[in-house]
């Protein structure tokens, strides 16, 4: 139940975040979790939006350069240790994590963290194993 | 390799002692012809306490003043006109790019000696009755696009002449009358080349070769034109003051290019002192022109960079070959007091996978230079680890090249100036 996450490349220039959610805002794209990293000169946005194969034919037709990339999308206690008791099997697992980043809807409930690890099918049967909750594209639009 | 075949067999093929002596004789005119006619070279000549019977042979060129650019704005726009000026047929100008254009003068015969120039270039690499010849340089003011379009239509070539720009008019151009050959800047057939890859049309093209000149580029450029488009790539070799491309071409040996001596005498001169370099340093071509009417020119300085390349060629001209252009005299920067040239950049850039076509070189002090780098599409894949990687290779690379360690940049891919003429690489932020 891997996720298609979009990752478009940044330069660091002036506007440049504003024109890339501009496109999006005019195909309509829904954006259900977003997030930066960065270089001192150029940074890549990843976002999980409704709509992945038209945001990044759109971002494409507009001149910048990004990619679908696999991700998995698991459930977490939103609470303190949450995220770290996900973790743990990731750890125990020997898997190394590349990247998340989280979202939650509402406090106290259930938050969903978006994360790329050294081996997606490996992470999903690990935390599967573990009954952790891995969402499917369509829950986590309905989310 | 194939056998380049011939337009002028009995002139390309002179045996060295020949042309030597033919260039003897036409310089020997030509500097009395200057000497008569052009009163600032007569200046020039006598300032220099040299007169015409002073050359005996081909070393005593030395002897000559040189002239430079400032030349050609002496009583300017006509001060160096050796004819009267009913015998101009028509002007070209350079692309100067601070003030007054040079302006350079053709006589009918100007004209006739370009294009047979040009024919001996086109012949040499294959090109003959029956190609198909997109001209895809600027006509107008500048040289390159009608000299050799004159050229192309003395061999009998079927000539397009689409000038440069709308890449989409060129593509539609190219299939409907089958181009068999280009002649563009290399900055443009790159950009040309991504498109036809992009769309996916080279079956629908009859593409066989480019003539690529106007700006220096890497024989990695060179290269990766060659396997985008699976053509031969030429290296032309040209400037307005000398009446335009045609001066130097390579034949199908694609190692060098040939100078016509029976039109030009040159030397490589050391850029600071005048003094000529051993056969094969680099230094900045001088030449003279040999057969021009309207407005010769003794030993002008091009302020390009290149060597003489000595052994003889396998093609079986005699005609001495010089190295691809190394740059220009006046683009070489200095950074922590090393001389370095744009083309070693490009040539570092082009050999690393996942740089885009693209580049420019800013400077922003004396100790330090920043080479802006577009990453190629594909070479995106999310991971921010993968661009690190890119990055540090590029600045390593370069610093193993120019023994500066530059900051490297990346930049998304199409946000570089595109070159649509001449690329314009190396921004000068310094205040000089």
């Amino acid at each position: 139940m891997k996720i298609k996450q979009i990752s478009v490349f940044l330069e660091n220039k002036k506007g440049r975040l504003y024109e890339a959610l501009k496109v999006l805002q005019g195909e309509r794209v829904n954006i259900r979790a977003l997030s930066i990293a960065d270089t001192s000169e150029f940074g890549i946005l990843r976002m999980i939006v409704d709509k992945p194969e038209e945001a990044k034919k759109a971002l494409e037709e507009n001149g910048f350069t990004a990619k679908l990339t696999n991700v998995v999308a698991v459930g977490v206690k939103d609470e303190p240790g949450g995220l770290a008791a996900v973790l743990a099997y990731l750890y125990e697992a020997d898997l190394n994590v590349e990247y998340v980043y989280a979202f939650v809807k509402k406090a106290g409930e259930e938050a969903i963290v978006v994360m790329r690890t050294s081996n997606l099918e490996k992470t999903i049967s690990v935390l599967q194993e573990k009954g952790v909750k891995i969402f499917s594209f369509e829950e986590l639009l309905n989310f | 390799m194939k056998d380049g075949s011939f337009w002028n067999k009995k002139v390309e093929c002179l045996p060295e002692k020949e042309l030597r002596k033919l260039q003897l004789e036409r310089l020997q005119k030509i500097v009395s012809y200057v000497y008569e006619r052009v009163p600032h070279y007569r200046k020039k000549f006598e300032e220099a306490g040299v007169k015409p019977e002073d050359i005996k042979s081909l070393e005593d060129v030395r002897k000559l003043p040189f002239t430079t650019k400032e030349d050609l704005f002496v009583d300017y726009p006509y001060g160096l006109l050796a004819v009267p000026k009913e015998e101009i047929v028509r002007v070209h100008t350079s692309s100067g790019t601070t003030g007054k254009p040079k302006a350079i003068f053709f006589t009918k015969n100007d004209i006739e000696l370009g294009a047979e120039l040009i024919a001996r270039c086109l012949v040499m690499t294959g090109t003959t009755r029956g190609d198909v010849l997109q001209n895809s340089m600027t006509y107008g003011l500048f040289t390159g696009a009608f000299v050799m379009h004159y050229g192309a239509e003395k061999v009998g070539v079927f000539v397009v002449p689409a000038g440069p720009g709308n890449t989409e008019r060129q593509l539609e151009l190219m299939q409907l009358f089958g181009t068999t050959c280009v002649h563009m800047t290399p900055s443009y057939a790159l950009y040309v080349a991504s498109l036809i890859a992009e769309r996916g049309i080279r079956d629908r093209l009859n593409l066989k070769r480019a003539y690529l000149g106007a700006e220096p580029y890497s024989e990695e450029t060179r290269r990766k034109i060659e396997e985008m488009l699976g053509i031969d790539v030429y290296n032309c070799y040209g400037l307005s003051e000398m009446g335009g491309p045609g001066v130097g071409f390579e034949c199908p040996a694609k190692d060098g290019l040939h100078i016509w001596e029976d039109a030009y005498l040159i030397e490589v001169v050391n850029p600071q002192t005048g003094e000529p370099v051993e056969d094969g340093e680099v230094g900045e071509l001088v030449i003279t022109s040999l057969c021009r009417e309207a407005m010769p020119l003794i030993r002008y300085r091009t302020r390009d960079l290149t060597r003489v390349i000595p052994e003889p060629c396998s093609c079986g001209r005699t005609h001495k070959r010089i190295s691809r252009m190394l740059g220009r005299a006046d683009d070489m920067f200095i950074v922590k007091g090393v001389n370095i040239f744009p083309q070693q950049i490009e040539s570092v850039l082009m050999g690393i996978k996942g740089v885009a076509q693209n580049y420019q070189i800013v400077l922003e002090g004396y100790n330090d230079f920043l080479v802006r780098v577009e990453i190629e599409k594909e070479f995106f894949d999310g991971r921010i680890e993968r661009l690190l990687q890119l990055k540090e290779e590029i600045t390593e690379k370069l610093r193993d090249e120019i023994q500066v360690r530059p900051k490297v940049e990346l930049v998304e891919p199409g946000t570089l100036p595109v070159s649509e003429g001449k690329a314009k690489r190396v921004i000068d932020k310094r205040k000089l």
